[in-house]
């Protein structure tokens, strides 16, 4: 266990973190401790959740995704054409956004791997056009959202949030496919050095494809999840999903260099971002400060996770 | 089995118009382990990447067993049975040993790996002499010659029927290499062929049943082991005959001789315990021991990359303490360190060969404006010279520089700045015999100016014929010091294991 602590010493540290700012919420907020604080604190948790896992993947190959909440967005407005009617339609609407979402991915994926682009240019370019179909189909906010998926997607049984279950499935799934399957750590594999997992005989562009294809796939079930929540698709929502899926990995311990990270500490990071802002709406602090606050909080705790220089014995670790 | 032998036929490879193989004919058998010499850029690297399919000959066949094959990819190549460990290592950093060794040949049930394959991982560990490496350590943390255990074990573990080792065992003990190669003699009990290309001649005549020497991408000869004297291989490697690989000794340097370097008692986070030793003007002073024993910290500890480093370092008097590599290396301390790992710690890999020489030679000037006098070239331009350094233009990406070239532009770089003490750690890893008798002139002629150096290697030739005085590793502190007469194989090997104190000793 404390090896396993010591080990993953990012996630952990970001988990403390966490906790600790859930327990000022907690404190801070007028309702206290209560199913629909911790349902509504849960569903947009998940949401920037599954942000930040996509955000991930790409993270891992030594990417950054710049398209990451215009996959979402898309994918959001296109649920809210397509997931209502009959529950055929809808499982057929389902099918249709994911496969939307993992197209995306896959073009992206398809620009870096065989056109060489460089991951932020490419994304910088088709974050554009993915925002800007998603803005063609539905240039204001609207449409129709199946309640009762929405209701039973958004509530929580027995005290627990479906929301959470949700989220906690899609992790469960996905560290299992990315510890033990040959193909995930291939993933790690090529983000720590592609040059070397192509002399093991790693199918390297491969790999990369599939990367970004998960990206994509992870962004169309974020962008559903905004469907479910909002009952609206909304084409404006892109930029601060990308930004915040950004700042949530990194808080995760997630590195920008590649091959270091796990989903599970995305969604950590990702839980810390939102509870700072549920946090500073009840803070009573006044709303022009808000913004100074929240940074200050996140600079510490982007501090905290930087401790672990001082410990460093030998300078050399430090430029490695 | 027997017919799976691998054949080359008037193969020919050539980079941007420049030939690395011309009209290569070549044939190795199963069950044999054949040598591959030749100096750097005789194109034994580029034999390798083709067989292992990382390049296509342009012209000619490559077959295995008669069968014609042309793989496109390592992968392709793998799958043949064909499994390549290069002397840039293979290794994924932030993976865990494990991972690293599976990954090379999962075997999946259900789309999941199979924990019995870690069970043959470790194994495969095991049987290199890696026993102390734990399969969850992450392969960053390990030393270089860890990460080669590591990669051998790797090799081995996917059960190849052509092994090829391209300096593979360049940064073990002698010891680990014994060990290394009572597993190549298994395999080639069970009929792997096995391509060894090694530097180090005893290793070559201690493995190897055949011996094909490589000339300016040419196939010169091949002939049986004990053939040929080593003289006559040394002769048909280079096209000449070698004077002695090492310069004649020179005179012991006298006790009045000032003391530069000067380490009491040094202590740093349990891996250097009370480490004492000197070096005075005109020394060359080995380290040497086992693999990890301290040496390479005491290094980095002389140099300013350690923090929290009790006892006391001094320069010509001057107390080092604290003082970080910037600083040390200012002309008035005047301390430079040749690191062990040129391709990380030594060069910058994207910048030409000028700008890495240059680059030591920045942080002197005022402001960091670059030297305006030009004094600094004019020095850049004689060492350029002196260390007789083939390069096309000065402005290419260094690495297009072979490995012996890149390890001239790293001693450029820091003799431009005229050190008082020149630290190298294990200079000639990995590089040919005529580049290797080059910088040991080098290292001659810098001693007799009166520069203390301080040379740490994992080869004993080295530090016998040209160390005045050896001090030898053992678990972080300086085991024994050897001068003279005393200074002998034997004396190193025992020293390194510490056989005097503890009886049995610990490898």
């Amino acid at each position: 266990m404390m090896t396993w602590l010591r080990q993953n010493a990012r996630e952990t540290i970001a988990a403390l973190a966490l906790v600790i700012l859930f327990a000022g919420y907690i404190a801070i907020h007028p309702r206290g401790f209560s199913t629909y604080v911790v349902t509504i604190w849960s569903n947009q948790g998940t949401l920037l959740g599954l942000a930040a896992i996509a955000q991930f993947f790409v993270v891992l190959v030594k990417g950054i995704d710049l398209s990451v909440g215009s996959i979402i967005a898309l994918t959001n407005v296109m649920g809210s054409f397509l997931l209502n009617g009959s529950p055929t339609s809808i499982a057929l609407g389902m099918v249709v956004v994911l496969t939307v979402g993992v197209a995306c991915g896959l073009v992206n994926g398809i620009a870096v791997v065989y056109g060489g682009v460089q991951p932020i240019v490419t994304t910088l370019a088709t974050g554009g056009i993915f925002g800007g179909i998603a803005l063609l189909l539905r240039p204001t906010p609207g449409g129709s959202i199946d309640e009762t998926m929405s209701d039973a997607l958004t509530y929580a049984v027995a005290g627990i949030p479906v929301s959470a279950v949700i989220l906690v499935i899609v992790l469960v799934v996905l560290l299992m496919l990315l510890r033990r399957t040959a193909v995930g750590l291939g993933l790690y594999a090529i983000g720590s050095s592609e040059q070397s997992a192509y002399m093991t005989g790693l199918r390297v562009n491969r790999l990369k494809l599939v990367a970004y294809g998960s990206s994509g796939f992870v962004a169309a079930l974020a962008g559903t999840y905004v469907s479910m929540v909002t009952l609206t698709g909304d084409p404006n929502i892109a930029p601060s999903y990308t930004l915040n899926s950004i700042a949530a990995v990194v808080l995760g311990g997630v590195a920008l260099s590649g091959g270091v990270g796990s989903p599970l500490g995305a969604v950590i990071g990702a839980l810390i971002l939102k509870t700072i802002s549920s946090l500073m709406f009840f803070s009573g602090l006044p709303p022009l400060a808000q913004p100074f606050f929240e940074g200050l909080i996140l600079a510490t705790a982007i501090a905290l996770g930087a401790l672990g220089v001082f410990r460093v014995r030998s300078r050399l670790e430090l430029y490695r | 089995m027997a017919d799976r032998y691998v054949e080359l036929k008037s193969v020919s490879k050539s980079y941007g118009g420049v030939p690395a193989l011309t009209a290569v004919d070549f044939r190795c058998e199963p069950g044999r382990v054949h040598a591959i010499l030749g100096e750097n850029g005789a194109g034994k690297s580029t034999l390798m990447k083709l067989l292992a399919g990382v390049i296509q000959p342009d012209a000619g066949t490559i077959s295995i067993g008669g069968q014609t094959v042309r793989f496109s990819s390592p992968r392709e190549a793998a799958e043949q049975g064909t499994v390549c460990m290069f002397q840039e290592l293979s290794l994924m950093p932030h993976l865990s040993v494990g991972d690293n060794i599976v990954l090379a040949a999962p075997r999946t049930r259900m789309g999941m790996i199979e924990r019995s394959v870690y069970r043959e991982a470790r194994e495969a560990l095991d049987l290199v002499g890696a026993k102390s490496i734990p399969l969850g350590a992450r392969v960053s943390g390990l030393s270089l010659s860890e990460r080669q255990l590591v990669e051998i074990a790797k090799a081995v573990f996917r059960k190849p029927k052509l092994l090829i080792l391209d300096e593979a065992t360049s940064a073990l003990t002698s010891e680990l290499v014994e060990t290394v190669f009572g597993v190549l003699r298994m395999l080639k009990e069970q009929g792997v062929a096995i391509l060894f290309i090694s530097h180090r001649m005893h290793e070559v005549d201690a493995i190897a049943d055949r011996i094909s020497v490589f000339r300016n991408g040419r196939h010169i000869e091949t002939f049986d082991v004990g053939a040929r004297t080593t003289d006559e291989i040394v002769g048909l490697m280079i096209g000449r005959s070698l004077e002695e690989l090492f310069p004649p000794r020179r005179a012991p340097v006298p006790d009045t001789a000032p003391v530069v370097l000067n380490v009491s008692n040094v202590s740093w986070a349990g891996q250097l315990v009370d480490v004492s030793l000197a070096a005075r003007a005109g020394e060359i002073v080995g380290l040497g021991g086992l693999d990890a024993q301290g040496q390479q910290q005491i290094m980095h500890a002389v140099f300013g990359v350690l923090r929290g480093v009790t006892g006391r370092i001094t320069l010509n008097g001057r107390r080092l303490n604290g003082l970080r590599p910037p600083r040390v290396k200012q002309s008035d301390i005047g301390l430079a360190l040749v690191p062990e790992d040129r391709k990380t710690e030594g060069l910058i890999p994207s910048m030409s060969v000028a700008q890495n020489m240059r680059l030591a030679v920045l942080g002197r000037a005022p402001f960091g404006l670059l030297d305006l006098d030009g004094s600094s070239e004019a020095r850049l331009q004689e060492l350029i010279e002196r260390l007789a350094l083939s390069y096309g233009s000065l402005d290419d990406p260094i690495a297009t520089l072979s490995g012996g070239n890149q390890q001239k532009v790293v001693l450029a770089k820091w003799l431009v700045l005229s050190p008082k003490c020149l630290l190298l750690m294990d200079p000639t890893r990995g590089i040919d015999l005529p580049t290797k008798a080059q910088i040991y002139r080098l290292l001659t002629d810098l001693a007799a100016e009166g520069m203390a150096v301080i040379l740490q290697s994992t080869d004993y030739e080295e530090l016998i014929h040209l160390c005045d005085r050896v001090y030898v590793f053992y678990r972080g502190s300086v085991a024994k010091e050897l001068t003279g007469d005393h200074l002998s194989a034997d004396a190193l090997i025992a020293a390194s294991m510490n056989v005097h104190l503890h009886a049995g000793g610990q490898a």
